[in-house]
């Protein structure tokens, strides 16, 4: 096959050497394809399916239809647990603004940038596990850090993961802790995307940094600003590791008032042997999560600057 | 830009660091058992074990996998439902029930007839828990039974009696009030929602059930009710830290910490409290005081196998071989645990000379097989909702055993 002389060589080489067939493409995608199949769809319909089921610990479980779903809407340990993921959730999303501050005034930095990144990229590759034990510690009633610090200024201390009136909320501070440094990354990203003649030209027309960065840095942002909101309600919705690390023994006192979605699926799954009924609660978290998601995108029309 | 490049080098090595964390073992053998366990303080002597086996057999390869507790049974249970259990397992009492009636576990009785075992080696009540009738789902490992670990400097300072075996309910009450010392941030006894170390014991001394005989639940008995008033007399006393303080810091923590006196619980805990060299030398054990009657939980592991292992014959010879009488010696000799075959318990009191442990033998006697009844996950693990009340002084013991008693009969009727 030949191609015109004008066309530049590279393209001529691929299509030389592929030839048109749109196999060539799905040939191609296979290897992705097929480790998502495995990996991601196959065990969703295993899932989708077993909500449907009565399943024995092992071993096939028998169709009852509708009744994993049933039993759920009156159980109230799920809408408890749905309860404290949505005020998890709503915790983690009080961390973007404050992820876009801090992305905004790292920007301003010139030296020394790096070492802030780093900094506040340290949680994300930390084992959530050791930074679950290094922030009981913190948070221990008797001995924490948090207390002593309290008692400087004279407030009373308090167990704060032992307690279910302050456990969530001391979980959801971790949380936040550790979203920083992925939120920071992708707000960065979109901070180096603003053109700096925008800076120039407002400083010159008399333009202080704050108004700078509600008038300039906000908006041209907000693209950013909402896959790190979208991003942050999917990965608060299925947040289980800080509650199962921190609040480690089944003896806790503050499980009960703190179990989230994910905690309770594993807790019937895995502990219970009850998997029909965790996939029940794994397929109505995904539609939740779709839900949530879905609304997003509609309500992004209002606030999302696109240039 | 240059930054960003940077963030992404550090992104994709922490990827590849997690990626890296899930590595496979590789095969020696001919044939290649996997023996998966939960404790790492135990890694040593099951190695041991595993070696001493393939000494005897140079065909077998026995590799040992230490899995963190958390996700022990998870990993399990998803493994036996995937057909990639690890071939030899530790396998506790309570989540028993499941994987036998799931048909899951490896009968070895024929092979355990044919090696002429000795099944009276083992301890009855150990041998209760894990009844399947004809079949056998694998032998006992070790047992443990419960006692009073106590704090000798805590008692000379106060100057109140170390517990003996004439102790009664009475005197464990009183001497947890006069060793109490709020000032110090010092309590008699820890007391917190512990079935086996705890209040089951308590129910037991009083002539209680947890499970009746009819296979319904007893906690609502007078007896069983005492038993746990036991516990919660305590607390009200002021003489244990609170349930929160408890969920913050362990029982076993504050007691090395030197902040409670008495700990009623188990043996598992002697290689711990024996390996801290300093407060090797304040640590006293005595028996758990007498109710109604003496009475202690008795549990203990099963070295039990995947009914799907490719190597049946072989993975029965390495259960039998891991339950039996060297091995028994090997785990005796590491201080890890109080090992089930009979006669080989002296290795493990001679393990640690200076603590009293024949305590732990002789409460063999009179032990009790902890309560299991259907699914015991889900019943147990009620037990904080409707007991800490009674823990906090917000219920009566006996309101709050009635409604625990009615909820584990909802769970034992499904």
């Amino acid at each position: 096959m030949t191609a015109p002389s004008a066309r530049p060589p590279a393209r001529r080489r691929r299509a030389g050497g592929l030839g048109p067939s749109p196999l060539w493409g799905y040939a191609m995608i296979a290897p992705a394809f097929i480790g998502l199949a495995a990996l991601y769809l196959w065990p969703f319909a295993k899932t989708f399916g077993k909500s449907f089921m009565d399943t024995p610990a092992f071993g096939p479980g028998t169709w009852t239809g509708l009744d994993n779903y049933t039993e759920l809407l009156g159980d109230g340990d799920f809408w408890q647990a749905f309860g404290n993921s949505a005020i998890y959730t709503a915790i983690l999303l009080l961390g973007v603004p404050i992820a876009t501050v801090l992305a905004a005034l790292i920007q301003q930095i010139g030296r020394g940038r790096a070492v802030y990144r780093v900094l506040y990229f340290l949680p994300v590759v930390t084992l959530p596990v050791a930074v679950s034990m290094v922030w009981r510690f913190i948070y221990n009633g008797d001995f924490g850090l948090l207390n002593w610090a309290l008692s400087l200024v004279g407030i009373p201390g308090q167990y704060w993961v032992a307690d279910d009136a302050y456990a969530i909320y001391a979980i959801g501070a971790v949380g936040i802790w550790m979203s920083l440094g992925v939120n920071l990354i992708i707000l960065g990203a979109g901070l180096q995307s603003i053109p700096p003649e925008l800076y120039e030209a407002s400083s010159m027309d008399g333009a202080g940094r704050v108004r700078q960065f509600f008038s300039i840095t906000l908006p041209l942002l907000s693209p950013s600003v909402f896959l790190v909101t979208v991003l942050t309600v999917i990965s608060a919705l299925q947040m289980f590791d800080l509650v199962f690390v921190m609040l480690r023994s089944v003896d806790n006192t503050a499980l009960d008032g703190s179990k989230t979605i994910v905690y309770l699926f594993y807790e019937k799954a895995f502990v219970q042997f009850d998997q029909g009924y965790g996939a029940a609660i794994a397929v109505v978290l995904l539609l939740v999560i779709m839900l949530a998601t879905v609304f997003q995108f509609r309500v992004q029309r209002r606030w999302v600057f696109y240039d | 830009m240059r930054y960003d490049k940077r963030w992404s080098a550090a992104a994709v090595a922490a990827t590849a660091l997690v990626l890296s964390a899930c590595s496979g073992g590789g095969e020696d053998g001919d044939v290649t058992l996997t023996y998966a366990t939960w404790s790492d303080d135990q890694k040593p002597a099951m190695e041991a074990i595993a070696e001493a086996f393939e000494a005897d057999h140079p065909d077998i390869d026995v590799e040992v996998q230490v899995l963190p507790w958390p996700e022990y049974w998870s990993t399990l249970q998803v493994g036996a439902a995937g057909r990639t259990a690890p071939d030899a397992f530790w396998m506790l009492a309570d989540q028993f029930p499941a994987y036998a009636e799931g048909g899951q576990l490896l009968d070895i009785a024929g092979a355990v007839e044919e090696a002429g075992v000795d099944l009276s080696a083992y301890p009855e009540s150990v041998m209760d828990l894990y009844d399947s009738g004809d079949a056998l789902y694998g032998l006992p490992k070790d047992f443990d039974t419960n006692g009073i670990w106590f704090n000798k400097a805590l008692f000379d300072a106060a100057g109140v009696a170390y517990p003996d075996d004439t102790w009664t309910w009475e005197d464990t009450r009183t001497a947890a009030q006069e060793l109490t010392d709020a000032d110090a941030g010092v309590w008699g006894i820890a007391a917190p929602i512990d079935r086996q170390g705890g209040y089951y014991n308590s129910i037991y001394q009083a002539g209680g059930q947890v499970i009746g005989d009819d296979g319904k639940a007893a906690i609502d008995s007078p007896e069983a009710v005492s038993g746990i008033e036991f516990w919660t007399n305590m607390q009200a006393d002021g003489s244990s830290p609170t349930l929160q303080q408890l969920s913050d810091t362990e029982a076993v923590q504050m007691f090395m910490d030197g902040k409670i006196a008495m700990y009623f619980s188990g043996s598992f805990w002697a290689q711990r409290l024996y390996g801290d060299e300093a407060f090797r030398a304040n640590v006293g054990v005595a028996p758990l005081p007498t109710g109604q009657q003496r009475a202690s939980m008795i549990s203990g592991i099963l070295n039990a196998g995947y009914a799907g292992t490719e190597h049946p014959e072989e993975l029965a010879e390495f259960l039998i071989f891991a339950s039996g009488e060297e091995a028994a010696k090997i785990q005796g000799e590491s201080g890890a645990v109080l090992p089930a075959y009979e006669g080989t318990q002296q290795t493990w009191l001679d393990s640690m000379p200076e603590f009293d442990l024949q305590v732990f033998v002789d409460a063999v006697e009179y032990s009790v097989p902890l309560p299991i009844s259907g699914n015991a996950a889900e019943w147990t693990g009620l037990e904080g909702e409707y007991l800490t009340p009674a823990w906090n002084g917000e219920q009566s013991a006996a309101d709050a055993a009635a409604a625990y008693n009615a909820a584990i009969d909802e769970v034992l009727a499904e």
